[in-house]
């Protein structure tokens, strides 16, 4: 990829539209951490691409002073896919939300995680649909009462990163909206892997939703809600980080070690890069408020992309042509009429 | 002692005749095919003009024996340059009960019948549901009937090879073949020198086919059965190199052609659907010209890869049939509002909904012009011949660019599956096509770069993401007029609407007038569009000949029309318009030009023919 010469600043990715989401809504602060990152990976403008659906998460590129697209409902991996496999040099980035790309889209989602195409694909999981004006959504908490599941829905709730999980997707990652730094890092980390990244970002609808990662965001309770994961590091959280998680057969256990007479190094360790996926699934299942959430990056793996081998494909073929297309016509039974 | 040796020692009577028709039919594990396909190679090398067209059965494999796994081939060979694969049978080939069944009711009064007998057993008949057995029971007194042992005579002469029950089988469709050759005066060179290349790893395969395919030639010349050989001159062909071709195999070769005129790649997004499959195997051959090809996972992700990659600069393609055409149907609105170039391929197949996956049909001709929300005007071209489906992909792609607009192609099974002798075009004397994408220089020392600020033909420029400066935001929102903003605004909507609609309307100026042939004013137009062609040219022809003033026209553009068609349609008394629909060009002639036609819909799931045609003219006409 060609590197930027110009020092870019995160005013230059803003756009002249006004940015038309709701005061308060968790997006602005995606956005603006996002305007952060881009200058930072040494990338040029001109060669960044988003590319969104429908919904409100998918207003994105419109703001983005990049290069955009704005596409139809649950369609942004296919367009990615087709870009990114015409043009390997443009860093490709999908917006969707939680019904965008896993209700109508969860079809392509999927294609485009287990071909491992190089694009970063950012999921704005706010449990709702926003731009509908508040129904359920495929990751709406089991019972949850909407305008159109006035007594509860009875749908079960997706989970994103056991999905993308199951799709094998290379790279996949959690982070909230409201953490600035570590939003940041994630970003950083997807830009520069080399395949299918996935970023599950919890983001609050402050009209249909508010509150629902209050766990995750309030200064307090994030502490025993929240476990934030760190390669080759223990698995430890709460305010004192006196507790853990322990692997109990195949059950993951939270424990307070220390009490319980354990070092840190008894507490089951973070692998990014464990070729089975098998950690990173028990990470998945760990939901609130049986769990502390894993945020970070669940796995990072490294295998051949769906662009780069077909790009690889033509070069070689072209390389290798020895005839004409005049010749291809003349190719197969021919016969003169005089 | 090979046939071409014996020419002059024709022990039989020999009748010439100026074309004919046959088909082959048998299970869809007989072969026919195959046979049909070696019949016709030595029937373009001999010299005739030809045309064919398979009819598979829709299944892979249905029970052997049964009407639904009837295989058939027919061929149309000519000493006059034709243009169908022909309407009645001169002669029929069936190798069992169920391939007499299907296919009977296509042979003409007193065309030549040829039955493997061998298979006419109690339980085959049932099968076919037949209470008697026809070679019995005088039903088939109408026609010259050969019941010929072909099961037996194959076995016979391929005893001497070491093959197993199944090989031997397998080789059945040879005998056939070298008796129909003998029948029509068929060189049998060309088929042994492919049996010997095909099979040239294996020499029991090769000695039996070519063992039984002599052995069938010869059983013709000798059995007291045949009293007559049949001969077909070869015809009068514009001179030059020649292949034979399919509409499918064309059509590929038009895009790769279309790709190396405008110096671009093409991305080829599809999803596997019958008849549109073959687009894609042949189109992932040819990498080394520039073609990229994603087999996606459903046919939305085929038009919105094919879309992105528009969208970074390649030439977007995606192809598939009337279902597949259906899911793409929100993908192409999206096309139509961001202005970006996209060829997509419908070959039509008979609906609704999954219909007749393997019969053509022409019943998507208006959801191709209006099957999407809002006014979402795009061009729509369909091929007329298979070696036309070449120049219909040029044309696309050519239109595509020019205009940044999506384009239909609407091939249809029928034109995608026949096959015709094809003078290989001779590509150095095609025009380039211009393809043009800017750069920072656009925006002439200001800040502001226009991706909806148009030319003089009202199209937009092809900004592509890399391009410092030309950072730009587009998608299915309305756009504002010039900066594509998003807008809500009700004036500028309605601007952008009619300016869309006008864009399309202008490529008019730039396509081929229409062409008629026949008298230029008079008695009868026949209007055909596609595939339907080739009858209707040739039924127009026939009533010509005989002295009636029809004349015939073969709309190539759908949207918009020629600019000389109104003034055509209003230089003849009656129209008549044939389509394999209920009626749906008709609809459209009518609503645009005001002007009373007569429909021939045919929706068989199989072409028109040219004898319907005639038929019809006849009662316009009032002539008996």
């Amino acid at each position: 990829m060609k590197k930027s010469e110009q020092v870019l600043a995160p005013k230059d990715f803003a756009t002249d539209l006004d940015v038309r989401w709701c005061p308060g809504c968790g997006d602005y602060s995606i956005l603006a951490n996002i305007k952060k990152t881009l200058p930072t990976l040494d990338i040029p403008k001109e060669n960044i691409v988003f590319i969104s659906g429908i919904g409100c998460s998918s207003r994105f590129p419109y703001y983005m002073n990049t290069y955009g697209m704005n596409t139809i409902h649950g369609r942004a991996p296919t367009f990615a896919t087709g870009l990114k496999c015409s043009r390997p040099d443009l860093s490709v980035w999908v917006i969707t939300g939680d019904g965008d790309g896993l209700s109508i889209g969860g079809n392509h989602l999927m294609h485009a995680m287990r071909r491992n195409v190089d694009i970063k694909i950012l999921l704005f999981n706010n449990q709702i649909y926003g731009l509908t004006k508040g129904q359920y959504s495929p990751t709406s908490i089991f019972g949850k009462r909407t305008k159109s599941s006035p007594t509860g829905s009875l749908d079960y709730a997706v989970n994103p990163i056991s999905w993308a999980l199951g799709a094998e997707a290379s790279f996949i990652a959690r982070t909230v909206y409201s953490y600035g730094d570590h939003m940041r890092e994630v970003l950083r980390r997807a830009a520069d892997h080399k395949g299918t990244a996935f970023i599950e970002i919890y983001q609050n609808c402050l009209i249909f939703n508010d509150g629902t990662f209050k766990y995750a965001t309030d200064k307090e309770l994030r502490y025993d809600n929240i476990l934030e994961l760190k390669h080759g590091e223990p698995m430890v959280f709460g305010r004192d980080r006196e507790k853990g998680i322990f692997l109990h057969g195949l059950t993951p256990k939270v424990i307070k070690y220390k009490e319980a007479g354990f070092t840190e190094y008894d507490l089951l360790i973070h692998d990014e890069y464990a070729t089975e996926p098998t950690l990173a699934f028990f990470l998945s299942r760990m939901r609130h408020p049986h769990f502390p959430e894993p945020v970070g990056v669940f796995r990072a793996i490294q295998k051949e992309t769906y662009d780069g081998m077909l790009e690889q494909s033509m070069r070689e073929a072209i390389e290798a042509r020895t005839k004409s297309f005049q010749e291809l016509l003349h190719e197969g039974e021919t016969w003169t009429v005089t | 002692m090979l046939p071409e040796e014996r020419k002059t020692t024709h022990r039989k009577e020999v009748s010439t005749l100026d074309h004919v028709v046959i088909r082959l039919a048998g299970d869809s594990g007989d072969g026919m095919q195959l046979a049909g396909l070696k019949f016709t190679t030595a029937s373009v090398i001999f010299g005739n003009d030809i045309s064919t067209f398979p009819d598979f059965p829709g299944e892979i494999r249905a029970p052997a024996g049964t009407l639904a796994g009837v295989s058939g081939f027919q061929i149309h060979f000519s000493s006059n340059i034709i243009s169908t694969p022909g309407d009645e049978l001169d002669a029929l080939v069936v190798m069992n009960p169920a391939a007499l069944r299907v296919n009977l009711a296509d042979l003409k009064p007193n065309g030549i019948l040829i039955v493997n007998q061998d298979t006419f057993s109690a339980k085959n008949l049932k099968k076919a549901g037949y209470n008697q057995n026809p070679l019995e029971d005088d039903s088939l007194r109408n026609f010259r009937v050969y019941p010929v042992s072909i099961t037996t005579l194959n076995q016979t002469a391929v005893e001497s090879e070491e093959l197993t029950f199944k090989q031997i089988n397998l080789t059945k469709n040879f005998f056939a073949l070298g008796l129909i050759s003998w029948l029509f005066d068929r060189p049998l060179t060309s088929t042994v020198e492919w049996i010997e290349e095909k099979f040239k790893h294996r020499p029991t395969i090769i000695n039996a086919n070519i063992k039984t395919l002599k052995a069938g030639y010869n059983y013709g010349e000798t059995t007291e059965l045949f009293p007559i050989q049949y001969h077909v001159p070869p015809a009068k062909m514009d001179p030059g190199l020649y292949k034979y071709i399919s509409g499918n195999e064309a059509l590929s070769l038009g895009l790769i052609a279309a790709a190396n005129l405008a110096k671009k790649e093409i991305f080829y997004g599809a999803y596997p659907i019958t008849p549109a499959s073959d687009l894609l195997h042949e189109l992932v051959k040819h990498k080394e010209f520039g073609i990229r090809v994603f087999q996606a996972e459903d046919e939305i992700a085929a038009i919105g890869s094919a879309i992105g990659a528009s969208f970074g600069g390649l030439l977007g393609v995606a192809g598939t049939s009337g279902p597949g055409f259906s899911l793409m149907t929100e993908a192409l609105g999206l096309a139509v509002i961001t202005e970006l170039p996209l060829v997509v391929i419908n070959v039509q197949r008979a609906g609704p909904s999954t219909g007749m996956p393997t019969k053509p049909e022409q019943g998507d001709l208006l959801q191709a012009l209006f099957g999407r929300n809002g006014e979402s005007p795009l061009p729509v071209i369909a091929p007329q011949t298979p070696g036309d489906c070449f120049e219909t992909a040029i044309e696309a792609v050519r239109i595509a660019m020019k205009y940044m607009t999506p384009v239909v192609i609407l091939s249809d099974g029928f034109v995608a599956n026949t096959i015709d002798p094809w003078k290989i075009p001779d590509i150095s004397q095609y025009e380039q096509i211009e393809v043009q994408h800017p750069s920072k220089e656009i925006l002439k020392g200001s800040e502001r770069f226009y991706p909806y600020l148009r030319n003089e033909n009202l199209v937009r420029p092809w900004a592509i993401p890399g391009t410092e400066g030309l950072e730009y935001r587009t998608g299915g929102l309305e756009k504002e007029d010039k900066t594509g903003g998003v807008s809500y605004d009700p004036l500028n909507h309605e601007k952008l609407v009619k300016t869309r609609a006008e864009k399309i309307r202008r490529i008019t100026k730039d396509i081929q007038i229409q062409k008629v042939e026949g008298p230029k004013r008079g008695d009868l137009l026949v209007l055909s569009w596609g595939s339907t062609y080739g009858a209707a040219y040739t039924a127009a022809e026939n009533m010509r000949k005989q002295g009636f003033s029809v004349s015939n026209a073969n709309l190539k553009y759908l949207n918009p029309f020629p600019q000389n068609l109104e003034e055509i349609l209003q230089s003849y008394e009656k129209i008549l318009i044939p389509e394999m629909n209920l009626g749906q060009l008709q609809f459209l002639i009518q609503a645009r030009y005001s002007i009373k036609t007569t429909g021939l819909a045919k929706v068989q799931g199989r072409p028109i023919q040219v004898r319907e045609i005639q038929n019809k003219i006849s009662t316009i006409l009032g002539v008996e």
